[in-house]
């Protein structure tokens, strides 16, 4: 296969936003050539590090996420870190299409790389596209924040994509324990309440939470290196306690790089997305034929360049038939 | 019978106007004034409204296009020379500056030698509708508020004969409303600023009722005239219950409902434009034929309004219909004509009970600074459906979507003479005239001015005092505004398009049509290679969103996923989200005139991406020579008000779209 030219990949690790604009663009063209283009451009990459954190933000629609972000990029962008926003948007079951309105409600630096999908039929809060721009993205700058459907029903994609996944909630809504006890969710890495407006609000928000949480949990066994899940209580609109949140981000950050979760979260990532990949192309019985999950693990493994994995599967699959 | 003993007064007749410079406004008024006009209604330009100077980056192209540019007391002076206004009743239309170029009027005032006491005259001064239409607000609602009733405390005690207040709900109308929500929301706005006064504790209750007595409206009225008879009958049985019931005041005079009114724009068409006098005169009729319910101040649009700035001669002419209306017509002679009509105190209980039960649930909803969202979705899925019911034909506009067979018109033949150009030399002259203005104000003056603003903001002073000092130090509407959106912050409203969801679907023929249409976007990513995605953008100032909004709710409806991120981007915002978006087509829409200006700065960011093959079509108010010019540039498309037919605009952009993969 031919490699493409070495200038593509470099214009997309040093952050280029028209040429990450073209990548995100050709990934999601269902054209064979543009595909074949795409493959060959993403195998590039592949073997390039990965440099992002990928934070992702879930919670029911009004809760403020689109505000959170835009205060979480504010100190990121001023210490001249590369951020990139993913936000996702429901599509209309009727017409197929959809509003895009993320993108409006946040305050976006300039130097700040911000795309929107629509969910288009998937279910789950995030979209095909939206998961194989991340895992694109991650190559290319230093933060990327995902802003789910928030739809609050099946937000269940964002774990499998996401380094950090935080929960947000409003003061005394409810939501959370509905959210953990309906199983849409494990405990995030970080549980956030939103609109605290003021210290009263947010120290009586964080103690209704935290026994919310406390009823939630299921008992487990102690773990050796377990993560606490930290609740806080923080305002977008009058940034209180904004700081917190970051800090927060970055020692969950931390806390994976030090007890290897990192490696062991990535390696699951890239066979959740390999999965879904090949069930759109193939479908469930197709899964099945190349020996389901632990058959595309063990291709996995054997295989450096993700990106081609599935086309090889399914192609393997073509001529099996 | 009453008889000409009880002959009712006429109402103030004006002209929403003003354009270029304060120097060619003023010139304008005398004229005005001379055809027998009895008030002025002053229409700012964009960059004044929205608290900048002339010669900020933003207000480039927008100098002088939709009102007059008003940056500091000199100009104040100029609109106003030869103009008395001890004796002059002037409105104008401002919001999220009121404060400030009230302060500008009573300073002005001072130097011609009249005291506050003797001005008579209109603040807009109604921030709600213009986070839910007319998109001039700058701060959040709770300053804005702030310095709402700060107006309020201050007129009511020094300068008592002016309205500081005309609560609207004529824009609400344009964007979409139904007479009922016309009136509940203009309402539950009243009862923000009437609250928000009352708990500023700054007035004791013989002041507050003077307060209530001084609140104004200002209404749309539409072409179904007997409805809107019947709207404003309801209107003043509720605000007369209200200011009773929830304020208090006992003395019926200050529960009058007094409002002012400008006839429906919406309404207006750019095809037989001549077909609009008749609507004028129609609408011009709902709001003076019931005495109980007559406007104390009117004015009305110009004939050829869709088609862009109308001329002195356009504008007399509709100067001359309220003439004919006062004086030729018996109109005035009469009481009621209505009292005891079954017909109209049914319907006009029908409004009032449905208006009221709206006013409890935006209530409910914790008022309607936290209903905001609530009740733009309200409006855009009201004005959804009757883009609908317009492209289905159910709802008729003559000569649009019925009887559009014309002879040749001999007024009207198409070319941009029949149109008012602003002269482009006019932002120059304004430029330089800002520039010797700043090099001859006395700079420290105007420094501790400034000083003694932010003071009074950050110790919760009222704004007013300081706000007249800065005025007569020569503070300038930029430096004004930038001392508080230093302390405020910004606002971005909700665009309320997600509401829309919940429009009815379409039936019959159009059903058919929006169906054909779906196909034929899914098709198109078969050509596209993935969903045919769209940015719509609003570049410039320019905050009536409405046209916007419903292109991007249809365009949703057809399929395809739509970009829209509200009001007031620049254009290099709108090239950095076409960028990274990567959208197949971009939307422009652009009511202020500037699209000459700004279209071409897209065009060239665009080329400057390397995005050039990306097709941009783009829709307003614009003059046929004016697009051709955009289309040499390298527009795609221009659509004006005559294509109404919203599937067609859509299909024709699916095909622009394709046309450039």
């Amino acid at each position: 296969m031919p490699q493409p030219p070495h200038s593509a990949v470099s214009a997309l690790v040093d952050f280029q936003r028209q040429a990450i604009a073209r990548a995100l663009n050709l990934l999601e063209d269902r054209r064979p050539d543009r595909q074949a283009q795409a493959l060959t451009l993403l195998d590039a990459l592949s073997t390039q590090p990965v440099s992002a954190q990928v934070v992702g933000l879930t919670g029911p629609p009004g809760v403020g996420k689109s505000s959170l972000i835009s205060r979480l990029i504010e100190p990121q962008v001023q210490a001249g870190r590369r951020v990139a926003i993913i936000a996702v948007d429901p599509s209309s079951k009727v017409s197929g299409g959809a509003l895009l309105g993320d993108r409006g409600r946040m305050q976006l630096a300039a130097e700040v790389y911000a795309r929107s999908y629509a969910a288009r039929d998937r279910l789950g809060g995030l979209s095909r596209e939206a998961f194989s721009a991340v895992f694109l993205l991650r190559h290319c700058c230093d933060v990327i924040l995902v802003e789910t459907v928030g739809v609050g029903q099946s937000e269940t994609d964002i774990a499998t994509l996401a380094d950090t996944t935080v929960l947000v909630v409003q003061p005394f809504s409810g939501d959370l324990l509905q959210f953990i006890k309906a199983g849409v969710m494990e405990i995030p890495d970080i549980l956030v309440v939103n609109k605290a407006d003021n210290q009263a609000l947010a120290q009586k928000a964080l103690s209704d939470t935290q026994a919310a949480l406390a009823l939630a949990r299921r008992p487990t066994p102690p773990e050796p290196e377990a993560w606490d899940s930290p609740v806080l209580a923080v305002s977008a609109a009058t940034n209180l306690n904004m700081d917190a949140l970051n800090q927060a981000l970055r020692a969950h950050w931390r806390h994976l790089q030090a007890t290897a979760k990192l490696e062991k979260k990535r390696a699951a990532q890239h066979l959740e997305w390999g999965i879904g990949e090949i069930r759109h192309e193939v479908g469930q019985r197709g899964l099945a034929a190349l020996g389901g999950v632990e058959g595309v693990r063990a291709a996995w493994n054997r295989q450096p360049a993700h990106w081609s994995v599935v086309r090889k599967l399914t192609a393997l699959l073509e001529r099996a038939q | 019978m009453e008889t000409d003993r009880s002959k009712d007064r006429p109402w103030v007749m004006r002209t929403y106007s003003g354009h270029s410079t304060a120097q060619a406004s003023n010139a304008l008024y005398r004229l005005n004034l001379s055809k027998g006009q009895t008030g002025l209604s002053v229409a700012f330009d964009l960059p004044t409204q929205t608290g900048y100077d002339s010669d900020h980056a933003l207000a480039r192209g927008e100098v002088g296009k939709v009102g007059v540019p008003i940056c500091h007391i000199g100009d104040m002076e100029t609109l106003f020379a030869d103009i008395p206004l001890g004796q002059m009743n002037t409105s104008m239309t401002i919001n999220g500056t009121a404060a400030w170029l009230l302060a500008l009027y009573i300073a002005a005032a001072e130097r011609q030698g009249v005291e506050p006491q003797a001005l008579q005259g209109t603040t807009q001064n109604d921030i709600v509708k213009e986070y839910l239409s007319r998109g001039t607000y700058i701060f959040p609602p709770e300053p804005s508020l702030r310095l709402i009733s700060d107006v309020i405390t201050y007129t009511v005690k020094n300068v008592p004969k002016w309205n500081p207040v005309n609560v609207c709900s004529y824009h609400l109308q344009e964007a979409g409303a139904t007479p009922v929500q016309e009136v509940a929301y203009a309402l539950c706005t009243a009862i923000a600023v009437l609250d928000t006064v009352r708990a500023s504790g700054r007035l004791d209750a013989a002041e507050f009722a003077a307060a209530v007595g001084r609140l104004s409206f200002f209404v749309n009225s539409g072409v179904r005239f007997i409805e809107e008879v019947c709207k404003l009958r309801a209107f003043g049985q509720l605000w007369d219950e209200l200011t009773r019931e929830r304020y208090g005041v006992e003395n019926p005079k200050l529960r009058r409902f007094r409002y002012g009114v400008q006839v429906n724009s919406l309404g207006l068409t750019e095809a037989q434009p001549e077909n609009n006098i008749p609507r004028i005169v129609l609408e011009a009729l709902g709001v003076t034929l019931s005495k109980d319910a007559r406007c104390r101040a009117m004015q009305l649009p110009a004939w050829n309004e869709a088609l862009g700035l109308p001329r002195p001669w356009d504008q007399q002419w509709s100067l001359r219909i309220q003439q004919i209306l006062a004086f030729e017509t018996d109109l005035l002679e009469y009481g009621d004509v209505f009292e005891g009509s079954k017909v109209v105190e049914a319907k006009t209980s029908a409004i009032k009970n449905a208006a009221w039960a709206e006013v409890e649930r935006v209530t409910a909803l914790g008022g309607v600074l936290s209903a905001l969202g609530y009740i733009k979705e309200q409006l855009v899925a009201s004005h959804t459906e009757r883009v609908r019911n317009i492209t289905a034909g159910d709802h008729v506009v003559v000569g649009v979507n019925t009887f559009t067979e014309t002879a040749d018109s001999p007024l009207y033949s198409g070319d941009s003479s029949a149109i008012l150009k602003v002269d482009a030399a006019a932002e120059r002259d304004q430029l330089a005239r800002l520039e010797a203005f700043r090099a001859t104000r006395n700079q420290a003056e105007a420094d501790a001015a400034v000083s003694g603003l932010r003071a009074a903001v950050l110790n919760d002073e009222s704004i007013m005092p300081a706000s007249i000092r800065c005025a007569l130090a020569g503070v300038t509407t930029g430096e004004w505004t930038q001392t508080l959106r230093d302390i405020f912050g910004e606002f971005r409203a909700p665009t309320g398009i997600g509401g829309a969801a919940a429009a009815r679907a379409v039936n019959g023929e159009a059903a058919q049509a929006l169906e054909e249409l779906r196909a034929r976007v899914r098709k198109s990513a078969a050509t596209l290679g993935r969903p045919l995605k769209v940015l719509i953008g609003k570049p410039g100032l320019d905050g009536h969103s409405n046209g916007a909004e419903q292109i991007a709710v249809w365009c949703r409806d057809a399929g395809m996923e739509v970009v829209y991120e509200g009001i007031r981007l620049s254009p290099a915002q709108i090239v950095t989200s076409v960028r990274d978006e990567g959208v197949h087509l971009v939307g422009l829409s652009i009511l202020s005139g500037s699209h000459l200006r700004l279209v071409p700065e897209v065009l060239t960011g665009l080329r400057a991406e390397g995005l050039s093959d990306i097709p941009v079509v783009v829709g307003g108010i614009i003059p046929e020579d004016d697009a051709e010019d955009l289309r040499q540039a390298g527009v795609a498309r221009v659509y004006t008000p005559k294509d109404f037919e919203m599937l067609r605009i859509l299909s024709d952009m699916v095909e622009v779209a394709e046309a450039a993969a």
